[in-house]
């Protein structure tokens, strides 16, 4: 593996603006956070070692100019004096190891859209951290959208309660004999068939992986995800989300194009005594039920650390696994329930029992073998970030520079959507 | 910085807080919306138009994009967020803190500049009211109503300032924004350039290029402003803006590469042939340029100012790009070059820099109007047609200033008032072109249609197809 190592470190993925469409109008070098943007009489350019990749530009902009990437090698990647006198985008160069990715070989060039999807769920974070130092070595991209694996369903199941207001799925996928590995927390692309109403080909959905990397049946070549029928956008308007319907509905023995897998940084320690403190709602559970099921397989109680969970749903019936979660050993795992729908019961989110087990927390936070991850919707954000800030701030401790270090340390994991 | 949608008057500046200035935006909000109905887009309040709504001012909130019909757009009051420590960056008192109320002494200049912003907002959808009705297109009948919609809003961003800060002074001047109207003799709107008629597309694109590149560098200098709220505003507007010079520049883009695509069919530059296929020839392209492009360099304003001076001296209007300036920011000592007439042509004079303020103001804007018209040419050096547009000297066919004395040619030749009578039809359009022009307007509304003097364009609006459904009757 070598020489895709060698390719994964030197191939860039460069921010450029189309200067045919460009109008000048200045929005974008305003916008930039880091002063990547700059011009002079004749084009916009971007400095490709300012460059973020926090997006903050792409939608003010009036034309799309903006919104243009090529990979290249890093260290010919197109400098400010080249893009300057430029009269038309230049195409996108063939890399050695960029055409679509035969199956079975790998290639670090991600497909833009799930680029796009992998920045924006980690924006909350400040940016893709590094992984654990002792986590396993991750495959990415074995598929491309031209050369996807095709998946048989050998399993639909519902977790939710029939009277629950939202339908998550545990869909099992069987890859046959193509080779597709997976570690906890990495999430596969699924394509779904058909076209849009606009005639394109559907974007790739992302789903995190639910079960660890040997497989919801272990020794078989299989994996899981949780997917919840979508049936109302963000505001609560009704929309049928295409991914998640097609997916819901598939029956065993249905074919599925997968694509991935995806992720390098959203990975669980592997070294003795390390602890996971994982915060999820809803089908944000998915990558915590990886990860727990692989300490669960492998458990060597003296050599593991400490696992403890906060999870957060309307109602039990919507919690997924709800049954095999409450029948792990608490000495296993420390599992905290936040249900915001419960009638006649104040409403409670995972915030608050993060706050009421403040002592707790704080603790593990002081332990450098400990690791966070946090996932499901992105509101959840801002009330973890404030718990944990108040923790803090009651046990001697500044949440800001904890966060920075966690984060520099590749301790703390977002993946918000 | 979230916007509050759930008031009256969405903003993001706590008005419910301040009940006094609550009450009078909301007396003036019925006002406003009686004008929208007036002078806004004729016959087209029922229409559910495909248009852009902030919904914070933060990159990811402020392009929200939906059906909306006009007279529900959601107009508000939308700032940028506050720069901690901001200090005033020129002028006499620069380095003091930028003020955040108005300074009394200033009180009646930084009204005139706001009052003076505010009038060409409402006067430009007053100007543009009928061209709805000859659209090209729905992608464009969408981007006309998108201009006038945030045109609309940059009018309550102006009276937001004046009713907050100026007080009964405000109120009246934020009403008397209401009562002028574009082109009216005994009631005009206070720039010439806005009382001039947008009879057709192809001046409306020129002016979305020209004119409102003005807006943008008029604004930028406001968002240099000491006086922070006036700068926020502005700072905000911009991005808004930006759409506006979109639709001019690919309009006229559009335009041209049409053009191109028959001359080639027929391969002739006879301009009767070009006519009779129905596109606009690229000499009459050319005169509609000179002729915004001459209107627009007015605007800024005369070439020696004692005014000029005085707003940047109290630290009320910078220059573009104030803080990108490497020189004392001051300007006391310092000269500039400006233009004069004498013995028979144009001479260069150098003029205290504080004075040629608005003349530093026009040649930072014509660096960025000529760059846009070198992608117009590269149009048509594509299409291997041998002909090039060009700006007309910045002295050509002006009305203001000491060179509207002169006749001075596209070149920059002073003339004679019989060389530019034989000559001048030549440069600006005729009232020929100007009828054939308004020949080929005939509204298309059908998604995906577009008319022949015009080609599609490159892409759609928020990555939408080029046929999408932009505009939907009722």
């Amino acid at each position: 593996m070598t020489t895709a190592t060698t390719t994964r470190a030197t191939i860039l993925r460069q921010h450029l603006i189309d200067p045919e469409i460009c109008i000048r109008c200045n929005t974008c070098e305003e916008t930039c956070p880091v002063d990547a943007i700059s011009h002079d009489s004749r084009n916009y350019v971007v400095n490709v070692d300012k460059c973020k990749f926090c997006y903050n530009c792409i939608s003010p902009c009036p034309t799309g100019a903006i919104d243009n990437w090529r990979h290249v090698q890093a260290e010919t990647a197109y400098p400010l004096a080249e893009q300057l006198l430029w009269d038309t985008l230049p195409q996108q160069v063939a890399l050695e190891d960029s055409a679509p990715a035969a199956a079975g070989s790998s290639s670090a060039v991600l497909p833009d859209e799930v680029e796009r999807i992998a920045a924006a769920s980690t924006s909350g974070q400040g940016g893709v951290a590094p992984p654990p130092w002792s986590a396993a070595h991750p495959y990415i991209n074995l598929y491309s959208i031209q050369k996807p694996a095709v998946a048989n369903v050998s399993g639909n199941f519902r977790l939710t309660a029939e009277d629950a207001s939202s339908d998550i799925r545990h869909i099992v996928l069987d890859f046959g004999n193509a080779s597709f590995p997976v570690l906890e927390g990495q999430t596969i692309g699924i394509l779904p068939p058909g076209l849009d109403a606009a005639g394109r080909p559907h974007h790739v959905r992302l789903y995190s992986v639910a079960s660890p990397r040997d497989g919801e049946r272990p020794r078989y070549n299989n994996l899981s995800l949780t997917v919840k029928r979508v049936t109302a956008d963000h505001e609560g308007a009704p929309v049928r989300g295409v991914a998640s319907n097609f997916l819901c509905d598939l029956k065993k023995g249905d074919k599925v194009n997968v694509v991935g897998p995806y992720g390098t940084s959203f990975l669980m320690p592997n070294h003795p005594g390390s602890n996971l403190l994982m915060i999820c709602t809803g089908t944000g559970s998915a990558p915590m039920r990886a990860m727990t099921e692989r300490r669960r397989r492998k458990s060597i109680p003296s050599e593991d650390g400490k696992l403890m969970l906060f999870f957060g749903a309307r109602t039990p019936g919507e919690l997924p696994y709800f049954g095999p979660l409450t029948r792990l050993p608490k000495e296993f795992v420390d599992i905290n329930l936040a249900f915001s729908r419960v009638p006649e019961q104040p409403r409670q989110y995972v915030q608050d029992l993060i706050r009421a087990r403040g002592d707790d927390v704080a603790h593990l936070l002081r332990d450098e073998n400990t690791y966070l991850y946090l996932c499901g919707l992105k509101g959840m954000e801002t009330g973890v970030d404030g718990a944990f800030s108040d923790i803090c701030g009651r046990h001697g401790l500044d949440w800001k520079s904890l966060r920075t270090e966690l984060l520099q340390q590749g301790r703390y994991h977002v993946e918000t959507y | 910085m979230s916007i509050d949608y759930n008031q009256k008057i969405p903003n993001n500046v706590n008005l419910s807080e301040n009940k006094t200035l609550q009450r009078a935006l909301e007396h003036w909000q019925p006002e406003f919306i009686n004008w929208w109905k007036d002078m806004g887009p004729d016959d087209s309040q029922n229409f559910d138009v495909y248009l852009r709504t902030a919904v914070s001012v933060d990159p990811g909130g402020w392009a929200h994009f939906d059906y909306v019909k006009m007279p529900d757009y959601r107009w508000g009051i939308f700032l940028n967020p506050a720069e901690a420590e901001r200090k005033v960056n020129f002028g006499a008192h620069k380095g003091e803190a930028a003020w955040q109320e108005v300074p009394g002494e200033y009180r009646s200049n930084l009204r005139r500049l706001i009052v003076t912003q505010g009038d060409t907002e409402p006067a430009s959808v007053e100007q543009q009211r009928h061209l709805g009705l000859t659209c090209p297109s729905l992608y464009d009948m969408r981007n006309l109503f998108q201009v006038n919609v945030e045109e609309g809003r940059h009018l309550w961003a102006m009276v937001y300032l004046l009713h907050a800060y100026f007080g009964r002074d405000g109120r009246e001047e934020a009403e008397a924004l209401l009562e002028r109207r574009s082109g009216d003799a005994d009631n005009p709107r206070i720039l010439g350039a806005f009382n001039e008629s947008t009879p057709d597309w192809l001046s409306f694109f020129m002016f979305t290029y020209f004119t409102d590149r003005d807006g943008k560098y008029q604004l930028c200098s406001l968002a240099e402003s000491g006086f922070d709220p006036l700068a926020r505003t502005c700072k905000f507007m911009l991005t808004e803006e930006a759409h506006h010079m979109f639709v001019g520049e690919s309009g006229v883009g559009r335009v041209i590469q049409r053009t191109c695509e028959v001359m080639n069919q027929l391969k002739t530059d006879d301009v009767a042939k070009i006519r009779a296929q129905g596109v606009i020839d690229l000499p009459t392209i050319q005169r509609y340029l000179n002729f915004h492009f001459s209107v627009t360099m007015d605007l800024f304003g005369a070439d020696v100012s004692s005014n000029a001076a005085t707003f940047y001296n109290t630290g009320l209007k910078g220059r573009y790009e104030e803080t990108k300036q490497d020189d004392d920011h001051q300007l006391s000592d310092a000269s500039y070059p400006v233009l004069e007439v004498g013995d028979g042509k144009l001479l260069t004079v150098q003029a205290p820099y504080l004075n040629a303020l608005n003349e530093r103001l026009r040649d930072d804007y014509v660096r960025d109007a000529v760059a846009g018209i070198e992608r117009w040419n590269k149009v048509i050096q594509k299409a291997g047609i041998p002909f090039i547009l060009s700006a007309p000297h910045k002295a050509f066919n002006r009305k203001i200033g000491p060179l509207s004395a002169a006749k001075i040619s596209p070149a920059g030749k002073v003339l004679s008032e019989a060389e530019w009578t034989h000559h001048h039809l030549q440069w600006l359009p005729s009232i020929e072109d100007r009828a054939f022009v308004s020949s080929l307007m005939g509204r298309v509304a059908e998604p995906g249609k577009y008319a022949n003097w015009i080609a599609p364009p490159a892409r759609g609006i928020n990555n939408q197809p080029i046929d999408f459904e932009y505009v939907r009757f009722n």
